[in-house]
């Protein structure tokens, strides 16, 4: 066991599955030398050598057509896009071919391909470094999308997106890169993508969340619990697509009670998503309404005023106490 | 049939001063003693900007920027170059040029300050773009403000700067295509400072020269020394008359260096060396133009140090107002969206407001 932060344990994983596989690759701009503009993939050129870690030039549609074509011949690309506000420029190349291929070819054809990117706010970062965007991927049949929350399940997802077969963007909370450590197994773990986990399991009201909002997540169950003495379940997605519709619907029908809470800008996000599962599955069982804790419909402010926009724990807190009163 | 040659391309390289400020004098575009010395002030309030934002940054007072330092010979003489309906599209590592074109020195300390109010001009006429983080979005951009240009019946022309990494993005290779084939009155310089990052020049292109690029798409070009504020001079002003005259567009390829780090983020020392920057240092563009000055006798210490005092005192001015306490509103977020008017944003931003006077205005939680 070594405590790593969630850059350490990603490199980890890297490490471990270019060792373990000689057709997985790295790619991607200033990830070899430079080590990544985050320093996650240091010490992967000195490893695995310059035809392994490859620097690219700087053209993210490139960068993702060319692990197709990689994936295509039967390698196992792990491309980076720098941030996720650079990633739209190889959404052409994603919807038309990455998502696409396996069905276009009844399955001849297979792309294992793992496009990580860093996303997220509250860095105060420049214009286009700081959004949450993974339903703009989520909602493209053929798109798997993990989003880790710590160091531990980050490592075991990336081997679990690596080892897949098909296209996984890996969206990395930038927020928790170094943001706490963690206890990391020393043998290599793997989790199913498309599982949520239960990080702590109540009866009163059930908490949903994913990547960077974990946090306050779970500072805010805590404060409630221990203000009111309430049983809190709080479930972590892990992944948005495939979405565990099991894990939210027993607890739901457990718990009468849910609050969603999303980085993302409200419409058309992943809560809507899940509001309507539950409205689907669980509606009898609901005491209260579903509430959502989201970033607003507005464009991401500058790191200026960025952070009140940002989800809080307090906010979530405020809905956790509105939703155990309904 | 014989094989043989259908075309064939040269690509000029020029320089007008060289390292020691020595001038060619067939070249020399023996500009008036006062744009010289209009050209230096500019060169030099840059320098101090630039010197002074690294300072604050460092201290915790401005956010991560992207230093300037050693391109000032570039946009600064193609800012002055350009007529007032011109269009100037820059992407992030223009800075000297902004302020020729009429931006207060307190933009870009408020747009690295974080604060959209960095990117409001004093006025839109002064046909400045804003920063372009996005690598390569605002070539095509450009090619479409000079279609206007000319469809509004203007004599203008539209400038746009990307840098040699931004040359790899697909939206330089279309943008540029465009103007050519809409014979666009439109200039881009590649400003090849040598680093996208920690990608050298050498790994990202194969081609001998940034500037045969616009060869591919029918446009000419011409290599010139970036450090070379005389040099680039020269080379506007030749892409500008054929841009303006119905040609269609010109590439100039600006040749200089990166001196300082990507931005304040970056540490340059992983992946390139203290020698290949002292070498640098010894091209950079202040030096040669002020030992050029001296030799007209136009210069001496004596005046350096009085204009380096004059514009210290305008950056410290430009700090001291940037740092004045604002009051501007937290939710002007919602006034930005759109055009019309939408209930949902309404009950948004009540929304919000509820919840910033809960967290009682502080810094959130966010775990
Ligand atoms: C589309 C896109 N991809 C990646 C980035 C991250 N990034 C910012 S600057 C930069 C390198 C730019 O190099 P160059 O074009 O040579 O300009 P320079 O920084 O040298 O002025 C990169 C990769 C970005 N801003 N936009
Ligand atoms: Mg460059």
């Amino acid at each position: 066991m070594a405590k790593l932060t969630m850059v350490q344990a990603i490199n980890l994983a890297l490490t471990e599955e270019m060792e373990r596989d000689p057709g997985v690759l790295v790619l991607g701009e200033d990830v070899a030398q430079d080590g990544g503009v985050f320093r996650l993939t240091d010490g992967l050129l000195e490893k695995f050598g310059p035809g392994r870690v490859l620097d690219t030039p700087l053209a993210e549609s490139a960068i993702l057509g060319t692990s197709i074509g990689m994936a295509m011949a039967g390698l196992r690309p792990v491309c980076e896009m720098q941030f996720c506000g650079f990633s739209y420029l190889m959404m052409g190349q994603f919807e038309a071919h990455a998502t696409r291929m396996r069905a276009r070819t009844h399955g001849q054809v297979t792309l294992p391909l793992v496009i990580r990117m860093p996303y997220g706010g509250g860095v105060r970062a420049l214009e286009h470094h700081s959004e949450s965007r993974e339903v703009l991927w989520a909602h493209l049949p053929g798109a798997k999308v993990v989003l880790p929350s710590g160091p531990r399940n980050a490592r075991a997802l990336l081997a679990a997106a690596i080892r897949d077969p098909d296209p996984v963007v890996f969206m990395e909370p930038k927020h928790s890169y170094r943001a706490f450590r963690e206890e990391v197994p020393d043998e290599p773990e793997v989790l199913p993508i498309g599982k949520a986990q239960v990080v702590q399991s109540g009866t009163d009201v059930t908490l949903v969340s994913w990547g960077a909002m974990m946090r306050p997540t779970l500072k805010a169950a805590a404060e409630i619990t221990g203000k009111r003495g309430v049983s809190i379940e709080v479930i972590d997605l892990l992944s948005i697509a495939p979405l565990d519709a099991q894990a939210i619907t027993d607890s739901v029908r457990k718990t009468g009670r849910c609050v969603v809470v999303q980085e993302a800008p409200r419409s058309f996000g992943p809560s809507s998503e899940i509001t309507a599962l539950i409205n689907d599955k669980a509606f009898l069982y609901l005491e209260a309404p579903v509430a959502r804790v989201t970033g607003y419909d507005v464009v991401t402010p500058y790191f200026g005023r960025e952070k009140h926009y940002i989800p809080s724990a307090g906010r979530v807190a405020r809905a956790l106490e509105t939703t155990l009163d309904f | 049939m014989p094989r043989k040659p259908v075309a064939k391309f040269t690509i000029d390289h020029l320089q007008v001063l060289d390292e020691h400020g020595v001038v060619d004098a067939k070249l020399d575009p023996k500009l008036p003693d006062e744009r010289l010395l209009e050209m230096y002030r500019w060169m030099r309030l840059a320098r101090e900007l630039d010197e002074r934002m690294l300072k604050l940054q460092r201290q915790g007072r401005l956010g991560t920027f992207p230093p300037n330092t050693g391109h000032e010979a570039v946009s600064i003489p193609v800012a002055m170059a350009m007529g007032p309906k011109d269009w100037f599209v820059g992407a992030f590592r223009e800075t000297g040029g902004r302020l020729v074109r009429g931006e207060p020195l307190t933009s870009p300390l408020y747009y690295y300050n974080g604060w959209e109010e960095g990117n409001i001009l004093p006025d839109p006429a002064l046909r400045i773009t804003p920063v372009s983080v996005v690598i390569g979005c605002q070539v095509p951009h450009a090619a479409g403000l000079a279609f206007a240009s000319r469809y509004q019946g203007e004599d203008a022309a539209t400038v746009c700067f990307i840098g040699d990494g931004g040359t790899s993005e697909g939206d330089f290779h279309e943008g540029l295509n465009f103007a050519a084939v809409w014979k666009a009155p439109m200039v881009c310089i590649v400003q090849n400072n040598q680093w996208a990052i920690s990608i050298p020049r050498s790994a990202q292109t194969a081609s001998q020269t940034m500037a045969q690029k616009a060869i591919a798409f029918g446009i000419p070009c011409v290599q010139v020394d970036g450090n070379d504020a005389l040099a680039m001079w020269v080379a506007i002003n030749e892409a500008l008359d054929h841009a303006r005259s119905g040609k269609g567009p010109y590439l100039i390829e600006a040749v200089t260096y990166r001196l300082m780090m990507h931005t304040t983020a970056d540490d340059p020392k992983k992946y390139r060396s203290e020698a290949e920057e002292k070498c640098a240092w010894e091209k950079e563009p202040l030096i040669r133009f002020r030992a050029y000055l001296a030799g007209k006798g136009l210069w001496d210490d004596g005046k350096e140090g009085a204009l380096i005092a004059e514009v210290k005192e305008q950056v410290d001015q430009a700090v001291r107002a940037f740092e004045a306490p604002v009051d501007w509103a937290q939710d002007t977020a919602f006034d930005h969206v759109y055009g019309t008017d939408h209930p949902h944003l309404h009950e948004q931003r009540a929304e919000f407001l509820a919840n910033v006077r809960f967290d009682g205005g502080k810094e959130a939680d966010h775990g």
